[in-house]
């Protein structure tokens, strides 16, 4: 704040000012955000368990997604081996990692189109059927909107990785990607056990 | 202090050529600086705030006397409605964001907030939203000629809500319009935590925090659990709105109670995020004015802080009628009794800090008072209406109207008034006129006063809100005559204060760098201060780094 013409000389060295990444404070500050609505969700989904007033209920119609449960789980690890290749400067390793993430992602979604489409088409289960389908959908399809989110954002990223402008010093910004991608990871585990597990 | 900074004045010639009105509107538009955008929020509240107050005005001449034809029932229901969404989600919380937007960079000493296009955006959206709310005015029937004003109160009960009984799309608009606001509100409060934990200049440790930053640290954390539970719940009533799901649709199992309870898990504390920012204007002022240290500065973190947690449990204390049963009850009404523990620490800091002070009753000052005064009174409302039994006798009434306008007018509007007497020299370079401020201030403190003192009588009296009427017989006639008579005294007084800061801006004195010789980082920048806020960024050693320029010989730094 002031110009001087001496340097001051301090004898205690003072520890440098390093504040937290303006990046990831923001994501985690979202993903809180994005917590509380789905918290939201889940109390609803749990509080109209077996309520419906007609069928067809959860345990007639639902089966355990446990392909794409692996698919999503699996591509948290792609896309945490993407942003460590990152930050060794392994561009090729970053690429393979982010495609293999938006891939498992793309299954994933695959596979929840297949459950819906079987739901409609075979058991005539839509969001106005009954509570039953009014909280499975709409939880369901929150968090399957988080995955497209996701899932453009890595695809823009893989796109950036494969013409080569993708660097080292962007790695902090992967990172960032990466703790959403986890995100919407950690919320498929509350939805599996709430919808699949307890709701059944 | 006006020459504590040559250099930085060397640095800021600005070229002033006088620019073509398109010029300066495309710059406004499209600015993504931290000060411009407070800017904007600031004058598009206010805007609200006449739009919200003359709706007010219209509900007290129709109450004025009974048996009142002023307006119709239908009419009625609109403007209490289109009154609390405004003055909630389109003047409340916009206004705060617009002074923490423009202040929290400048005293943390850093140039711009974190993400300055996300701020912009953020300001936008909630702007859209404001317009969106009104747009029912002319849109809300669609195709079928006139349109009309959402009806279904502010906190949209369901089943009032359904498709069957409000037709058309006016509740539509209401939910677009709150949902608009909360992502606007979140991405500001985004913005604001992580401007405050990643953009401190040099020494700003989270010790040497000036109060408001901490204070708009806990409101806007509070934001993300408070305002996403509300936009869960928006987007829960429009899938049943347009999907005919069944949230909230009691004919097929669905609960009218689960959205009184997503409502008021955002409501309650939303409440909190309203006044924290009142608080923090306090705790900036009044340590200036009395010319001392504030008080107690970890005990006031500490108790705002745990107002943030508090809070967050408190909810149902609104719901008391609707039968949670004794243990919901007992939990509740302690959980609501036991926030008045920081607040009560809050008040004693204040008065601490003043004690012993050279009080210097500037406009700012008087209007802090005045705060304080009125902060103690509702909260003893507050603490009458937590007790369950009381709760069952009141609820509804004009008992409970009259204890949270005395919160958000008697509290957080007093804060906010001075708050903008405090920092109106910074953001225009020119000091606001005490003695119109003075007129402003009492003429405000009789209306309020005849308005919302005599507003419990009434509801003691058994007068439910939002009846568009009432029966000579009832004996409310005399006190709700009162009560819209203040309404004029208060008219007048904002007359004085939108005077004041129009004349101001252009007769104002000079205000210069530091006007209130005060510590905080703001008043070291000039007055408006450039985009860049600060030429060079600051280092600081204490709490209150313009103490320590001002006094080399004796600084805070020895002290803390």
């Amino acid at each position: 704040m002031m110009t001087t013409s001496t340097i001051p000389i301090s004898t205690q060295v003072e520890p440098p000012w390093i504040l937290p990444y303006r990046g990831t404070v923001g994501m985690v500050c979202l993903i809180v955000a994005e917590a509380a609505i789905f918290l939201i969700f889940f109390v609803a989904y749990l509080f109209y368990i077996g309520k419906s007033l007609s069928g067809p209920l959860p345990a007639q119609v639902l089966e355990l997604p446990i392909f794409s449960t692996i698919c999503l789980l699996s591509s948290s690890v792609t896309v945490h081996f993407a942003v460590s290749a990152l930050r060794k400067n392994n561009l090729r390793n970053c690429t393979l990692g982010l495609a293999a993430t938006v891939l498992l992602g793309a299954l994933f979604l695959l596979s929840t189109a297949r459950e819906w489409y079987h739901l409609i088409r075979n058991d005539g289960l839509t969001i106005r059927t009954n509570l039953f389908g009014t909280t499975f959908y709409s939880l369901v399809g929150l968090h399957a909107t988080h995955v497209i989110v996701g899932l453009i954002m890595l695809s823009i990223a893989l796109g950036i990785s494969l013409s080569g402008r993708m660097k080292e010093a962007h790695s902090e910004r992967l990172d960032v990607l990466s703790l959403y991608w986890h995100f919407v990871d950690a919320i498929w585990v509350c939805v599996f056990l709430v919808v699949y597990v307890i709701g059944r | 202090m006006p020459d504590a900074n040559p250099v930085m004045e060397a640095i800021d010639e600005t070229v002033t050529v006088k620019r073509q009105a398109f010029e300066v509107i495309y710059d406004w538009v499209t600015t993504v600086d931290h000060k411009k955008i407070g800017l904007m929020y600031i004058a598009y509240a206010l805007i609200f705030l006449v739009i919200g107050g003359l709706e007010a005005t219209l509900m007290r001449i129709q109450l004025a006397v009974p048996n009142n034809h002023f307006v119709s029932p239908q009419v009625f229901n609109q403007l209490f409605t289109m009154h609390g969404t405004t003055m909630v989600f389109f003047m409340g919380m916009p206004i705060l964001f617009g002074f923490g937007n423009y202040l929290i960079p400048l005293m943390i000493g850093a140039r711009d907030m974190a993400f300055p296009r996300l701020n912009a955006f953020s300001f936008w959206v909630s702007a859209f939203g404001g317009l969106l709310l009104y747009f029912s005015y002319f849109g809300a029937s669609g195709l079928y000629g006139a349109g009309s004003a959402p009806d279904v109160g502010w906190f949209a009960y369901a089943p009032l809500t359904a498709k069957v009984f409000s037709p058309g799309h006016s509740t539509d608009y209401w939910t677009l319009a709150v949902f608009l606001s909360g992502i606007g509100s979140i991405g500001t409060a985004l913005n604001i935590v992580t401007t405050i934990i990643c953009m401190r200049c040099k020494g700003m440790k989270m010790s040497r925090m000036p109060l408001l930053v901490w204070l708009y640290l806990v409101m806007s954390s509070m934001v993300f659990v408070a305002v996403s539970p509300l936009t869960a719940a928006q987007i829960m009533l429009t899938l049943d709105r347009y999907l005919g799901s069944h949230f909230f649709d009691t004919q097929a199992g669905g609960s009218a109670v689960l959205w009184m309870h997503f409502f008021w898990i955002f409501g309650h504390p939303e409440v909190y995020i309203l006044v924290l920012p009142a608080f923090a204007f306090a705790n900036e002022i009044i340590p200036v004015f009395s010319r001392k240290a504030i008080f107690g500065y970890p005990a006031m973190v500490a108790a705002s802080i745990a107002i943030g947690f508090i809070s967050l449990s408190v909810w149902a204390h609104h719901m008391f009628t609707v039968g949670l049963g004794a243990a919901g009850d007992t939990f509740f009404v302690f959980a609501t009794m036991t926030i008045s523990v920081p607040t009560g620490i809050k008040i004693f800091n204040w008065l601490a800090t003043i004690w012993g002070g050279k009080v210097h009753f500037a406009v700012p000052m008087m209007f802090c008072v005045g705060f304080l005064f009125q902060f103690l009174i509702a909260g003893l409302t507050g603490i009458m209406l937590s007790v369950a039994p009381f709760d069952w006798q009141v609820s509804a009434s004009y008992f409970v109207v009259a204890h949270f306008h005395y919160v958000l007018v008697g509290a957080i509007v007093f804060a906010l008034f001075g708050a903008f007497y405090y920092w109106y020299p910074k953001m225009t370079g020119r000091m606001m006129s005490e003695t119109l401020g003075k007129w402003h201030f009492w003429l405000f403190l009789i209306g309020f006063h005849l308005t919302f003192d005599f507003m419990h009588i009434p509801g003691l009296l058994g007068m439910p809100r939002r009846i568009y009427t009432y029966d000579a017989a009832r004996g409310w006639g005399m006190w709700n005559l009162i009560v819209s008579i203040g309404v004029i005294f208060q008219i007048i007084g904002v007359g004085c204060f939108v005077f004041n800061m129009v004349r101001s801006y252009f007769r104002g004195k000079i205000a210069g760098h530091d006007p209130w010789d005060a510590w905080t980082l703001e008043w070291a920048a000039p007055s408006p201060p450039p985009s860049y806020n600060f030429a060079i960024e600051p280092t600081i050693h204490s709490r209150r780094p313009l103490w320590d320029l001002k006094h080399p010989e004796d600084p805070d730094s020895d002290y803390e």
